[in-house]
């Protein structure tokens, strides 16, 4: 037998400020099946006159029963983003069908090393899975590279800061480094994933995700490097490439 | 009825005539599972193998020797976008089946990369499907499926498979790379059949 996604009712029961644009929404959806760390859901908005609007949101966080997590970027004139990150309060709806996505997906079970390299938003599901290994006190060894316009635009700041062992993070600003810095601002280079990523031989599992150019760069600068097409997986966060 | 949220009024960037759950963009966005493969042309082949396992092949050559179609068409994408008046130029499938001999009736595209997916077969034909070089009148770039892609604007892109290598033809329906990670097996965005079972 095969489940329908449905629609359900999802209620906001807490709103968090990530960064100046971006906010982390907690929501509760009686019911909730569970889901990997990777899944999306899709959010519908409706208004009152029967318009809807829908869009895809990473998971950013395990389950906690029915409660799960995503967090938004606004996008400057966007349709759904702006209404997740400004308008809605605790007790609003909205409804969601999910979880989605089979393939951009880290199971705990899994032994490989892993890569994960997120530019801007799409560190969400990357975050999903330094969370999921910690809550399954996974020793997987991973590391992350994130790239970010500059310090404001860090998401998970304070829990990211925490020092976690087989966690390596390296944050790469692609406007304005912090000072002191050894590297300049600018975009993800082949040194950077060399220095902050895993030799190819170690066949990590790499998993990238942002906007459509950052993705290509990154994926292409992988297999320069000699990654295994089949172990780099990509997610792109539509609608606008470079 | 569904449920309203509270204060939400949507912009309504009508794009005449959407599926439902589809808004109109004007740029280009790119989808895919993995990096982007290179396919360098004179080691390009695109095949039809048949349920009786002949294979029809043609090399980059003999492909853009065929005529030539310049379909405009709406595409529409499965993460909700879609695309008005999109022009290509490629060859239909038909004109690829001409001499092939068949009573398969499905087709499982495979691609430079290893993506697949499944679709009917006669979904293919009666100038309901291309493979496509070329993109608004310029070579399709790489991230696009270049060098060659298949077309099938009926039905969510992912059926569209870029760099599109050859297509089995099967006596029975095998799903392909999103159908198997909980994506719907045929995809009719008129009817929203965007997940397994919807
Ligand atoms: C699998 C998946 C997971 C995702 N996860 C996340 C996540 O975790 N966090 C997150 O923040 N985002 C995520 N996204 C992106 C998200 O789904 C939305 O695309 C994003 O929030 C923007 O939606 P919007 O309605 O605010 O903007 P839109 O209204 O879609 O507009 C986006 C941009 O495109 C421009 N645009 C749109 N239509 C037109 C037009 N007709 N003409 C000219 N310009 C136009 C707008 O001006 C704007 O700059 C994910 C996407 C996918 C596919």
């Amino acid at each position: 037998m095969r489940r329908r996604l449905a629609w359900q009712a999802a209620r906001l029961h807490e709103i968090r400020a990530e960064t100046a644009t971006a906010r982390t929404l907690v929501l509760d959806v009686p019911g909730w099946p569970g889901h990997l760390a990777g899944q999306h859901v899709d959010v519908r908005l409706t208004a009152d006159d029967g318009y809807t609007a829908q869009r895809s949101y990473s998971l950013a966080a395990p389950a906690d029963g029915d409660r799960i997590e995503v967090t938004v970027e606004t996008v400057p004139d966007g349709e759904v983003s702006p209404y997740l990150t400004e308008v809605i309060e605790p007790g609003d709806q909205v409804e969601i069908r999910g979880p989605v996505g089979g393939w951009f997906v880290w199971r705990p079970e899994s032994k490989a090393p892993v890569l994960l390299v997120g530019g801007g938003s799409g560190i969400v599901p990357l975050m999903a899975m330094i969370r999921v290994r910690r809550q399954a006190d996974s020793r997987v060894p991973f590391r992350l590279l994130y790239s970010l316009r500059d310090e404001d635009h860090r998401y998970y700041a304070a829990e990211l800061r925490r020092p976690e062992p087989g966690l390596d993070i390296t944050y790469l600003y692609s406007r304005t480094s912090p000072p002191g810095s050894a590297r300049p601002a600018g975009r993800l280079t082949v040194a950077d994933l060399a220095e902050g990523g895993w030799p190819a031989d170690f066949a990590p599992d790499c998993y990238v995700c942002g906007p459509t150019g950052f993705v290509e760069a990154a994926a292409d600068l992988l297999l320069t490097l000699g990654h295994a097409p089949e172990r780099i997986r990509t997610e792109r966060f539509g609608p606008t490439g470079d | 009825m569904s449920i309203v949220s509270r204060g939400f009024r949507g912009r309504r960037r009508e794009g005449g005539d959407l599926p439902p759950g589809q808004y109109l963009v004007e740029d280009f966005p790119v989808l895919s599972a993995g990096p982007t493969p290179r396919v360098p042309l004179d080691r390009w082949e695109f095949a039809i193998d048949t349920e009786a396992e002949q294979t029809h092949r043609w090399s980059w050559e003999e492909f853009m020797a065929l005529p030539m179609q310049t379909p405009t068409v709406d595409i529409h994408c499965v993460t909700k976008w879609s695309k008005l008046g999109t022009t290509w130029e490629g060859v239909s499938l038909d004109v690829f089946f001409e001499d092939v001999e068949t009573a398969a009736e499905y087709a499982l595209v495979y691609s430079y990369g290893g993506y697949t997916t499944n679709l009917p077969l006669e979904d293919l034909l009666d100038g309901k499907a291309w493979i496509v070089h070329s993109f608004d009148g310029e070579e399709l770039a790489p991230q696009h499926g270049g060098p060659a892609r298949l077309i099938v604007p009926h039905l969510y892109f992912w059926k569209s498979a870029k760099w599109v290598r050859g297509i089995r033809l099967l006596n029975e329906d095998w799903p392909g790379f999103w159908e198997t990670a909980g994506y719907h097996n045929y995809g009719d965005p008129w009817r929203e059949q965007r997940y397994e079972g919807d």
